[in-house]
C-alpha cells in the first residue's frame, strides 16, 4: 500500500489517478498509522517551501516520516515541492529548515533573462543507474517550478535538466527519491517513472 | 475539446456545432496518443454553471497538463476548476466583463495557471490591445482563436498570430484552422508558442504525433 502525504499543498488527485492507472493500492492520508502500514510513501505538492514545512509540522508528520523513511528505509518519492523539501534548507521566503533527508539546499533557479516559473515539457538526462528512469525511452517531462533542490553531493543527482542552468531534475539516495517534474502529468514517461518507483 | 449538452462537439466558425460523440472516449484517445496538453471547454457552463463532476470525470483520465474553461467569472470559479484537476484555467468572457479577474487570479494562483482566451473576429487591433492588457494584468498565456478560421481546416490566421505574438512576451497558443500538419508548422513560424487543434483529429487520420513530427522536421523543438 502506498501512502500519499495529504498536507494541503496542491491537488493530489492526479497523483492518485496515476497510481490507480498502475493498479496500485494508494491512500491519501495524514495519519501516522497509515505511514507505518505503507510499503511506499509519496510526498507530492505544489507551493512554497515554508508553507510546505509548516503544514507537515502542524499535522505532526515530521517524526513519522523520519522514522519510516530514515530508520525503516521505506521507498520515498518527493514530487516537485516534495523533492525540494528533501533538502536541509530552503531559501524561498527566508531560510527555512527542510526535511534534510538529502544533504543540500533548495534555491531559486538562475535563469539569466528566461522566464520563471520554468513551465512546460523539457528534456531530462538521467544518470547511469538512476533507478526511476530504468527502461524509459522518452526524455521529456512536464515541469512547473521556480526553485530547485541542489544536493551537496553530486552523486545524489539522478537526472538533470537545463533551463538557464543545469539543475537536478531528479535525486536519489538509498531509498529516497525526488523528481522536480510532475510524473503524473508527463504522460507515458511519467507513468513509467511512477511504475519504477512502486516496483522498488 | 468543446462540450455542449454533455457531448463532444465541433463548430465551424463558432456555429453549427456538430456532435462528435462521447468526450470521455475522446479524452482516452488523446491520452493514448500522447498529446502534450488538453484544453477542455464546457460551452454550457456560462448559462448552466460550472459542473465539477463532469470536469473531474475528464481530468481523472488525463495524465498530461489540462486547461479547463467555460463559465469562469469569479475567483471561486477558478478555485473550482483547479480543485477539479485543472493545471490551468481558461478565462474568456469573464475577463472581458471584469478584467480585474485576471489580476486577482494571477495573484492568488500564479500567472502560470491563468490562460486568457481571446476569440477574434475582424478586429485584429482590438485583439492585440486586449492581449497586451491581459499580459500586464498577469495572464500566463493567451489562447488565440480566429473565429473565421474555426473548423474550416484551411490553415491558421497567420497575420493574427503574428500581430498578437509580436505584441506580447507570454506564450500565444494558436487555435482555429488546422487541417494539415503543415498548418501547425506555419502557425509556429509566425510566432505561436504552441498550436491547439480539434477538427484535424476528429475528421482526418492525422495524429498528434504526425504533427509533432512535421514540427520537428521543420526544426521546431517538439516532444516526439
Amino acid at each position: 500500500m502506498i501512502a500519499v502525504v495529504d498536507y494541503g499543498m496542491g491537488n493530489v488527485a492526479s497523483v492518485r489517478n496515476a497510481l490507480a492507472l498502475l493498479g496500485a493500492e494508494a491512500i491519501i492520508t495524514a495519519r501516522a498509522e497509515d505511514f507505518e502500514r505503507a510499503t511506499h510513501i509519496i510526498l507530492p505538492g505544489v507551493g512554497a517551501f515554508p508553507d510546505g514545512m509548516r503544514e507537515l509540522w502542524e499535522r505532526g508528520l515530521i517524526p513519522v516520516l523520519r522514522r519510516e523513511v530514515l530508520e525503516n528505509q521505506k521507498p520515498f518519492l518527493g514530487i516537485c515541492l516534495g523533492m525540494q523539501l528533501l533538502a536541509e534548507a530552503g531559501e524561498e521566503g527566508g531560510d527555512t529548515k527542510g526535511l534534510g533527508f538529502i544533504a543540500g539546499k533548495t534555491r531559486k533557479l538562475t535563469v539569466a533573462g528566461l522566464r520563471l516559473p520554468h513551465i512546460g515539457w523539457d528534456d531530462v538526462t538521467s544518470a547511469p543507474g538512476a533507478r526511476l528512469f530504468a527502461d524509459i525511452d522518452s526524455r521529456d517531462f512536464y515541469f512547473v517550478h521556480s526553485y530547485v533542490m541542489e544536493p551537496a553531493d553530486s552523486a545524489a543527482i539522478a537526472a538533470t535538466c537545463t533551463y538557464g542552468e543545469a539543475f537536478a531534475a531528479a535525486v536519489q539516495k538509498d531509498n529516497i527519491f525526488g523528481v522536480q517534474f510532475h510524473p503524473e502529468k508527463s504522460q507515458k514517461a511519467g507513468i513509467a517513472v511512477l511504475r519504477n518507483f512502486i516496483n522498488l | 475539446m468543446t462540450i455542449k449538452n454533455e457531448r463532444l462537439v465541433k463548430s465551424v466558425r463558432f456555429s453549427n456545432h456538430r456532435n462528435i460523440g462521447s468526450y470521455i472516449a475522446a479524452v482516452r484517445v488523446f491520452n493514448a496518443r500522447d498529446v502534450d496538453e488538453l484544453i477542455f471547454l464546457d460551452l454550457d457552463a456560462s448559462a448552466r454553471g460550472i459542473r465539477p463532476d463532469l470536469l473531474r470525470e475528464v481530468t481523472k483520465e488525463c495524465f498530461m497538463p489540462v486547461t479547463l474553461g467555460g463559465g469562469v467569472r469569479t475567483l471561486e470559479d477558478i478555485q473550482t476548476l483547479l480543485t477539479s484537476g485543472a493545471d490551468k484555467v481558461s478565462i474568456n468572457t469573464g475577463a472581458l466583463e471584469n478584467p480585474e479577474l485576471i489580476d486577482a487570479g494571477a495573484q492568488r494562483y500564479g500567472s502560470q495557471c491563468i490562460v486568457v482566451s481571446i476569440d477574434v473576429g475582424e478586429d485584429v487591433a482590438g485583439a492585440v490591445t486586449w492581449a497586451k492588457e491581459a499580459q500586464t494584468r498577469g495572464a500566463g498565456e493567451i489562447l488565440l482563436t480566429s473565429i473565421s478560421h474555426d473548423g474550416v481546416m484551411e490553415g491558421y490566421n497567420l497575420s493574427l498570430i503574428e500581430a498578437v505574438s509580436k505584441a506580447v512576451r507570454i506564450p500565444v497558443i494558436a487555435c482555429g484552422g488546422a487541417g494539415l500538419p503543415v498548418h501547425c508548422v506555419e502557425a509556429v513560424v509566425h510566432g505561436a508558442s504552441a498550436v491547439a487543434a480539434a477538427s484535424i483529429f476528429q475528421y482526418t487520420q492525422t495524429t498528434p504525433q504526425m504533427i509533432k513530427k512535421a514540427l520537428a522536421d521543420a526544426g521546431i523543438p517538439a516532444r516526439l
